[in-house]
């Protein structure tokens, strides 16, 4: 198809605001009389409350209230779940536990809210927090995930009798059949840490009850705008319609700005009605560390049988996951793991099954990737063990065991985070191999570079895995299309957006059916007074859940279009083109009205408008995918081990994705690259390190370590476009593309590099420190 | 993560901030950069009744020779200002050389040299590569003027022989003889981290080429910088080979340091590091001193 606008690189609309300085963020919102908030965080990750003295902070000149979980009364109420549990996988065991507004008798984890000051300003706030007085009696932490499902653990909920959360036993076909009839069984203990999302800006809130309109605006750093009203209304006994939330550009959310209704987002509303003033409340890094949710590890027992020609019969896995004190977020992250582990293979029987624990800490929820990465780490290992020990390439036993492309659509039988069996739409596996080899120089790495590096002493090795993302998942968005008097048009949709390109990429779908300049499509997004359903952005979904929403939006204007021009300019529909701001006819082109024009007699000011019509150039659509898009790649790295110093170079970087129609290119290698810097992050810097009494011992930023600029390879992105047949723009997402992949080729390629040590890597992150720790191990086994 | 209330005196000249500091005494924090002392008021971790803001004194913004072929630095230089400055980088491309591991541009367009000295955190390379440049610090107050070499200043983590009172005012460098060679070496995490380990070494032959001195300094090994004694000790007066070079960065390694872990690099890998570095920093010290 010739496109003008869509599919092209273009820059993006947003960024001259944005790096002007000239865009708003929560903590650029200034209102009159505006009051500030700080939390007391408990230091303790398990404790019981016995008081806590709140009358000195409230002498303090400048503070205007202090509350704890008992002065919110009724009001105090554990949150809601969600994500609902996944009853629709048989047998599935399933104990909810959600966040509370504040720790009101139990604190389950270190940083959790105690209490909360309001003062005229952050600097009071903070000064008040050293005048509470709480009476805090430790308990015994659970910390470890494993020892938190042993019997005589302490209990993060005593009522509950356990620390299991959740267990979840899914099978496709008959493992242990399939295993009996294998040639070889190869069997490894992964374990698997995640960390932060660590975003640029930290969460932040401003809220503004006002009494005289009894109106609330919330202008938050959310991912999930239209939820968060929708449930702040519900929390605060308000009507929908009383709610304004706003959310204005915000710095990275990264997954876990999904989270609604958080602590300061339940007390600080409240208080803002009880006060009758704005509140304003920004996370600072030390809380966002002790306070955001996070991902944290996953410790699997995996297995594979094959025959000895490399064909899988059969993958199992068995994992625990940790949850945190609370699962608010149910099931998503390990679901994730158990979907995407077979990835782009042809895993005739596939047994999966995982126990999620309780422990005190920070609850987790998906951060990009997902539990994605976890699955594709373990059977990624698992088809490396497999080609040592079959004495294969590793590109071959791949090879050998992709999904082809007429095998689509392909039903894994396994229920994913949609609670629906999980189908793959659409891919071609072998061919994101073949370009990823191409563009890395395979052959001549491993055949001749390779062992010339090594005959001058260097340690250079190679990994290539290939991955899916499923993305692009329902329920729905939807978005509105308007053509305004100016010939403008604007866009609204509450899908939100976390700095991903939307104002861009949304007016590229618009531009391309209008005929308009891209940069005269004006796109809101996050704010629910103007447009109030959809779900929000998260799980890779918004260009193709709300691209397709607003495709579908501006197909209906531009037939409205074409319609009143035909009538107004009397030339047949089919002759009329939409170019440049205008229509007109294509066989005489000076027959043409400017677009800003049809709009005004669209919405006439005076006469009888026909019966069943609508005014202006205007339309809604939504779009629901039935399931989600399953997009892919290859990723291939070379690094370089010094073997003295535990010092790891990515050297090369190469992915070839495959995330079908692509809107904007520009803006998925964008997205590509902010994956693969995390995806270095998990590989060998991001770990949150407690120690045995729950005490997070990396909670800033000089001791957490997060990928710079200076820790980042050059990445090579190769194209490839599978387009989806579920959506009518072809299109998948790509947000957690970078991400999924990359633990696992650097894994594979530091072992490549040490090949003459004898070494597995069956962990991730691989700090240089436990490099040297398994280097010495294989010197001395 | 904002700092309590304090005080603020800003100074104009040296006179002024000694008589603030008499007056105050530990109810007073110098602030030179600020690039360690803002954020830790910010945790909160510091908190100090007052600050003495030396930014406006300018007669402590100064890099010049000395009679005897060395160089003063005053406290208040910006750390840029002396990795890029052409004295310095021709009489001691040592400190360049560190400055590039030591945190970010923008930390070092703010930072200052004496602030590093006198803040004494034993991560840190200023310290380290003074020691092995065998610096002296010059300490006023308002009784007089002292002088303290490298080797006494560093008593304990951020602790140093200042007295509140006083104020580091210059750190001067002596020349280094003929025949010298440098090294710095160190290993990070990732650029601009702290070094898990660092080693600054200055070496100087004889004109029989056998090492006249040797002074090898460690970071992140200990409570202060660490001068490497015994290993010193092994080369002086020796020819510097390669097997003698393996067995001083051993020494030093094993011998010489005490060092700790933390969650970045455990007791066994550190003192890995501390050999591989000191092994290869004074290959490459040996290596330039005869050249």
């Amino acid at each position: 198809m010739e496109t003008k606008y869509f599919g092209k690189r273009i820059q993006r609309n947003e960024d001259p605001r944005i790096l002007t300085g000239q865009a708003l963020f929560v903590d650029d919102v200034e209102l009159p009389d505006m009051l500030h908030a700080t939390f007391l965080r408990s230091d303790y990750p398990h404790a019981r409350i016995n008081s806590i003295d709140i009358s000195a902070a409230l002498a303090r000149p400048g503070v205007i209230a202090v509350y704890t979980a008992k002065d919110m009364g009724d009001y105090w109420k554990p949150g809601p779940l969600l994500v609902p549990a996944p009853t629709a996988i048989p047998g599935v065991v399933f104990n909810k536990r959600t966040q509370v507004p504040m720790a009101r008798e139990e604190i389950r984890h270190q940083g959790e809210p105690i209490a909360v000051v309001i003062a005229k300003s952050r600097y009071i706030a903070e000064d008040a927090l050293a005048d509470i007085v709480a009476d805090l009696e430790p308990l015994d932490p659970v910390v470890d995930v494993e020892k938190a499902l042993e019997p005589g653990s302490p209990l993060v909920y005593n009522d509950l009798g356990t620390n299991l959360a959740s267990h979840v036993q899914q099978e496709n076909g008959n493992y242990a059949a399939a295993a009996a009839q294998a040639d070889v069984v190869i069997k490894a203990h992964i374990v698997i840490d995640r960390g932060i999302a660590g975003a640029m800006e930290n969460r932040g809130l401003v809220v503004q009850w006002d009494p005289k309109s009894q109106h609330l605006t919330v202008w938050a750093t959310t991912q999930a705008p239209i939820a968060l009203r929708n449930g702040l209304s519900g929390i605060l006994g308000l009507s929908e319609s009383q709610v304004r939330v706003i959310a204005p550009f915000v710095g990275g959310g990264f997954g876990p700005k999904i989270m609604v209704f958080q602590p300061e987002e339940v007390v600080l509303t409240w208080a803002s009605m009880k006060l009758g003033l704005p509140i304003k409340y920004i996370e600072d890094r030390q809380e966002n560390f002790l306070a955001m949710t996070q991902e944290r590890n996953q410790i699997h027992d995996a297995e594979i049988a094959l025959t000895k020609d490399g064909k899988i019969l059969g993958v199992k896995d068995v994992f625990v996951q940790d949850t945190g004190a609370f699962n608010s977020y149910a099931l998503t992250v390990p679901l994730n793991t158990q979907t995407h582990t077979t990835g782009p293979y042809k895993v005739p029987n596939y047994y999966s099954e995982f126990r999620v624990a309780f422990t005190d800490r920070i609850l987790v929820t998906p951060v990009r990737g997902a539990g994605r990465p976890y699955g594709v780490f373990v059977m990624e290992r698992l088809m490396d063990l497999a080609a040592k020990k079959l004495g294969l390439d590793p590109t071959e036993i791949r090879r050998r065991n992709y999904l082809q492309p007429e095998e689509f659509p392909y039903r894994t039988g396994i229920i994913g985070q949609d609670f629906a069996k999980n189908i793959l739409d659409s891919g071609n596996y072998p061919a994101t191999l073949d370009k990823a080899l191409e563009m890395i120089e395979y052959e001549q790495f491993i055949k001749e570079e390779q062992p010339k590096l090594r005959a001058q002493g260097k340690h250079v090795g190679i990994g290539v895995v290939t991955f899916t993302e499923g993305t692009g998942v329902g329920p729905y968005e939807g978005g509105r299309v308007t053509v305004e008097a100016s010939g403008k048009v604007s866009v609204a949709t509450g899908v939100g957006t976390q700095g991903q390109g939307h104002y861009t990429s949304f007016a590229q779908v618009v531009a391309e059916q209008l005929g308009v300049p891209v940069e005269d499509v004006r796109v809101v997004t996050g704010d629910t007074d103007q447009f109030h359903w959809g779900a929000g952005t998260f799980a890779s979904r918004g260009a193709t859940v709300a691209g397709n929403a607003i495709h579908a939006a501006a197909s209906l204007v531009r037939a409205k279009i074409l319609k009143l021009a035909s009538k107004t300019l009397q030339v047949p529909e089919e002759d009329l083109v939409l170019e440049n701001s205008e229509i007109h006819s294509a066989t005489h082109p000076t027959t043409c009205i400017p677009l800003g024009e049809l709009a005004v007699k669209a919405n006439p000011s005076r006469g009888a408008v026909e019966p069943g019509a609508e005014p202006g150039l205007e339309a809604t659509a939504y779009y629901g995918p039935p399931y989600g898009a399953t997009a892919g790649g290859t990723v291939a790295m070379i690094v370089e081990v010094d073997t003295e110093l535990m010092r790891v170079e990515i050297k090369r970087y190469v992915i070839a994705h495959d995330c079908g129609t692509v809107i904007n290119p520009l803006i998925v290698d964008g997205q590509i690259h902010g994956g693969v810097s995390l995806g270095v992050g998990n590989s060998f810097f991001e770990k949150l390190v407690y120690d045995e009494n729950g005490q997070l011992m990396n909670g800033t930023f000089m001791d957490y370590l997060i990928p710079r600029a200076t820790d980042m390879p050059y990445i090579e992105i190769g194209h490839l476009s599978t387009p989806s047949p579920l959506n009518p723009l072809g299109i998948k997402g790509v947000g957690e593309a970078g991400a999924i992949p990359t633990p696992a080729a650097f894994a594979q390629a530091v072992e490549n590099a040490l090949a003459d040590y004898n070494l597995e890597v069956r962990e991730i992150p691989l700090s240089p420190n436990r490099l040297f720790e398994l280097l010495e191990e294989s010197k001395t086994s | 993560m904002k700092p309590a209330s304090f005080e603020y005196y800003a100074p104009t000249n040296v006179d002024e901030a000694l008589a603030r500091l008499a007056e105050l005494g530990y109810g007073v924090k110098v602030l030179a950069g600020g690039q360690s002392l803002v954020p830790s008021m910010n945790f909160r971790l510091a908190q100090p009744p007052a600050l003495l803001d030396l930014n406006n004194v300018q007669e402590l913004f100064y890099i010049r020779p000395t009679s005897d072929g060395g160089v003063a630095i005053g406290t208040m230089t910006r750390d840029s200002q002396v990795e890029h400055d052409a004295l310095i980088k021709e009489k001691f491309p040592i400190i360049a050389a560190a400055m590039h591991f030591m945190a970010h541009p923008q930390i070092r367009n703010r930072g200052t040299f004496g602030g590093a000295i006198a803040h004494a955190d034993p991560t840190a390379q200023l310290p380290a590569v003074v020691l092995a440049l065998n610096g002296r610090m010059r300490i006023r107050s308002q009784q007089g003027e002292r002088w303290v070499a490298a080797e006494e200043f560093f008593v304990g983590p951020f602790t140093s022989v200042l007295e509140p009172e006083e104020l580091l005012v210059e750190v001067e460098l002596p020349p280094t003889p003929a025949h010298s060679g440098w090294s710095y070496r160190q290993m990070e995490r990732q650029a601009g981290a702290q070094a898990l380990v660092g080693v600054a070494v200055m070496v100087s032959l004889d004109e029989a080429g056998k090492c006249r001195s040797a002074r090898i300094a460690f970071l992140s090994v200990g409570e202060t910088a660490v001068l490497a004694r015994q290993a010193a000790q092994m080369l002086t007066g020796q020819k510097p080979t390669a097997e003698l070079i393996h067995a001083a960065a051993e020494t030093a390694a094993n011998v010489d340091i005490e060092p700790g872990g933390d969650i970045h690099c455990s007791v066994e890998y550190r003192r890995h590091l501390a050999e591989v570095l000191a092994r290869q920093a004074l290959t490459e010290a040996f290596e330039r001193a005869g050249r």
